[in-house]
């Protein structure tokens, strides 16, 4: 087994390093102060090509293994930034890539590619279908040459931040017996719906630009629908294993933002006369959220080759996301506890780390819904749902 | 427009550079590109962009310096050489030089050479001029800025950044090209640069190849140690009004006689 980088991953994660030294804390603070989208930054990785990574060279992207696209959010997060206001641009357009036809591949992954379209927006969640996706409600109808698309979607990702929009809607009504295949997925272009997409900014604990979506009388062409009819959950869940990978490197990189900077406060601060780090109470917290996070890149690393060579990795992706969103939880909280209260002050970063590194526990996916998955899929225990 | 950087491999500048039993060692740190031939580089490219051309990186040292060689590549330079030797193990800066006016003469037809300030190992600084005195061309080091650069008549405008402030100096091309830091930012590697470098196969000249007959080295470096401990007291000036806080501290630094 080797556990090595390449010298080309080594470089990846150095320059990424790198620019992210350009983008210190003060600009993290700044708009996470006034909820604003980090546009400077966005573009200089759009312009150096990082977030085109999993887009194939033939379609004007770089074409490297998630691994390597992970460690490039790893990175970001890992300096003190946030992926999330781009992460999506480099996954979602996953589902076209493997599902598309060559003709719609032609048509969006290039723009994509060099971000002339932003596609970083997937609506799926609804407010009467969270965890249980097969339930949503909003429903396309077909109508000659194009679909006609009513509902509603909820928590909807940086809309307002995109050209294009990834769709999950109704085709066919709900079947107990065949929950997966009434759904389909539409390639929304947002310039052309026009006032038939309607984002109303829904206000969180993060800094995320995110959205009640109201859909109503949305003309979608035919040409927009990605593979077949009534295919579109499946064609979902086979990107999922992608974005569970990527979310828990973001993970991995929170946590060792948390670690650094836990140890080097324990380092200098001092309480009655000795650095606190060397009161055990203060010190084991951030070794065993070392060990743990360690462990979690572990599994996150072996998912990510597995994926790059070929394999089917629905439990390692999984458990990459549990662990590394349980590691990084653990350090933001052994974090705020060395911190004392200079941990809650605005211009140390944890309080605002803590906030963003606490959604990844519910989203993409719930971790309560990963154990099920792991319970019923891997273990063979009774579903609960 | 035919033009030329010469970089050198160094270790980062976070390394932890010390001398053990008379050998300067870094321990496992990286070697990176030197920090100062980044803005070579990126005055190579911004040159090519405006007139036209091609720039081939070269450098002097091992397998290791491949590097350096690649980081430039991901940037944006077309072409890489490495020239290594094992003749070359106690190159000082005048072997160094002979070998890279050497490999310019080989390269051909070059209108300009650009290197960085100066190598943050070595640190000496004259490798440029020396390369330039090996190649008999006009020598323009600590540029700052580029005001004219013309292959069509061959001449070049620089400013130079020299410790009584800026000196405005035109030259004939080719020449050789030193920059500083006011030169402009360089650009980070683009992330297709980095896949193309990291394929880029880049070949290797030994002396022969080259050319050259490379002198004896001058510099020697008898005996190396590391600067011995200073004791440092540290004392936090503090209390009273921002006023008073200074009063204290400039009255201390007096006392210090630092001043
Ligand atoms: C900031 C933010 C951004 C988001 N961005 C997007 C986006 O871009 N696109 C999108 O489509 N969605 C997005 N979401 C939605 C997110 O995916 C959902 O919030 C998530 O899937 C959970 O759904 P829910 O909130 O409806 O929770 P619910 O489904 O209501 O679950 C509530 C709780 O019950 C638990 N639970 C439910 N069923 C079971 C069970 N059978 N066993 C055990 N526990 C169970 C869950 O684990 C959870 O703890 C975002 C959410 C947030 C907060
Ligand atoms: C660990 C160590 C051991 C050494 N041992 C010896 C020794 O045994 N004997 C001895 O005489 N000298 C020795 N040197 C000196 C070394 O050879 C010189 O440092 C080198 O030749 C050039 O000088 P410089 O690094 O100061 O470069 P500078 O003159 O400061 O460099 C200026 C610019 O020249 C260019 N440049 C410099 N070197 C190269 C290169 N190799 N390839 C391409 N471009 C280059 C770069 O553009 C650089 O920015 C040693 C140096 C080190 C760090």
């Amino acid at each position: 087994m080797n556990f090595d980088f390449s010298p080309e991953q080594e470089q990846i994660r150095r320059t990424i390093q790198e620019i992210c030294r350009d983008f210190p804390n003060e600009y993290w603070q700044e708009l996470d102060a006034c909820r604003s989208y980090p546009e400077q930054f966005v573009d200089t990785l759009t312009q150096g090509g990082w977030l085109a990574a999993l887009i194939p060279e033939e379609y004007g992207g770089i074409g490297v293994g998630v691994l390597e696209a992970s460690i490039i959010l790893e990175e970001i997060n890992h300096s003190g930034g946030n992926s999330a206001a781009c992460h999506a641009q480099m996954y979602i357009m996953g589902t076209l890539l493997r599902h598309g036809s060559e003709d719609q591949k032609r048509r969006y992954l290039p723009a994509i590619a060099s971000g002339d379209a932003r596609l970083q927006a997937f609506a799926v969640t609804e407010p009467n279908a969270g965890s249980d996706s097969t339930r949503i409600e909003t429903r396309a109808v077909r109508q000659g040459d194009e679909y006609i698309v009513n509902g509603q979607k909820i928590f909807i990702s940086r809309v307002q931040h995109s050209d294009l929009m990834l769709l999950l809607a109704r085709t066919s009504p709900y079947d107990e017996n065949n929950r997966a295949g009434n759904l389909s997925v539409f390639l929304v272009d947002l310039e052309d719906a026009g006032d038939s997409v309607q984002a109303v900014p829904l206000e969180t604990m993060v800094n995320h630009e995110t959205n009640v979506v109201h859909i109503e009388d949305l003309h979608v062409p035919i040409e927009n629908l990605i593979g077949e009819e009534g295919q579109g959950f499946r064609y979902i869940l086979s990107g999922m294993n992608v974005e569970r990978i990527l979310i828990a490197a973001e993970c991995i990189g929170d946590a060792h933002f948390f670690i650094e900077k836990a140890t080097e406060y324990a380092r200098e601060r001092a309480v009655f006369g000795d650095p606190i780090g060397k009161n055990q109470g203060v010190q084991f917290p951030i070794a065993a959220a070392f060990a743990q996070t360690e462990a979690a890149d572990l599994i996150r690393y072996k998912a990510a080759a597995r994926f790059d060579a070929g394999h089917k990795v629905g439990p390692e992706a999984n458990m990459a996301k549990y662990l590394a969103s349980e590691a990084s939880w653990n350090a933001a909280n052994m974090c705020m506890d060395t911190y004392g209260g200079y941990g809650m002050a605005v211009e140390y970063d944890i309080e605002r780390k803590f906030r963003e590194s606490r959604l990844y526990k519910v989203a993409p996916v719930t971790n309560n819904l990963i154990l099920s998955y792991l319970g019923h899929n891997v273990l063979g225990l009774p579903k609960s749902y | 427009m035919k033009i030329v950087v010469c970089v050198k491999q160094v270790p980062d500048t976070a390394a932890k550079v010390v001398v053990e039993n008379g050998q300067v060692t870094w321990g496992d740190a990286p070697l990176v590109i030197n920090p100062w031939d980044e803005y070579a580089v990126e005055t190579a490219l911004l040159q090519e962009e405006e007139h036209g051309g091609e720039v081939t990186v070269i450098s002097v040292g091992g397998e290791d310096a491949k590097e350096a060689l690649k980081h430039a590549l991901a940037m944006g330079c077309g072409n890489a050489i490495l020239v290594s030797d094992p003749s070359l193990k106690n190159a000082d800066s005048l072997v160094t030089s002979q070998v890279l006016a050497a490999a310019i003469q080989k390269i051909g037809d070059v209108d300009v050479v650009f290197f960085g300030k100066q190598a943050i190992d070595g640190d000496v600084g004259v490798t440029a001029a020396q390369t330039a005195r090996v190649l008999g061309w006009p020598s323009l080091t600590l540029v700052s800025e580029i005001t004219e650069l013309d292959p069509g008549s061959k001449t070049i405008s620089v400013e130079r950044s020299v410790e009584e402030g800026r000196q405005v100096v035109s030259g004939q091309l080719p020449a050789v090209v030193s920059v500083v830091k006011d030169i402009g930012e360089p650009r980070y590697p683009s992330f297709m640069g980095i896949r193309k470098a990291s394929r880029a196969e880049i070949p290797m000249w030994s002396i022969a190849e080259v050319g050259v007959e490379v002198s004896e080295p001058v510099v020697e470096w008898p005996d190396l140690f590391n600067p011995p401990k200073q004791e440092v007291v540290t004392e936090i000036v503090s209390g009273g009004s921002p006023q008073e806080t200074a009063e204290t501290l400039a009255e201390k630094i007096i006392e210090e006689k630092v001043l």
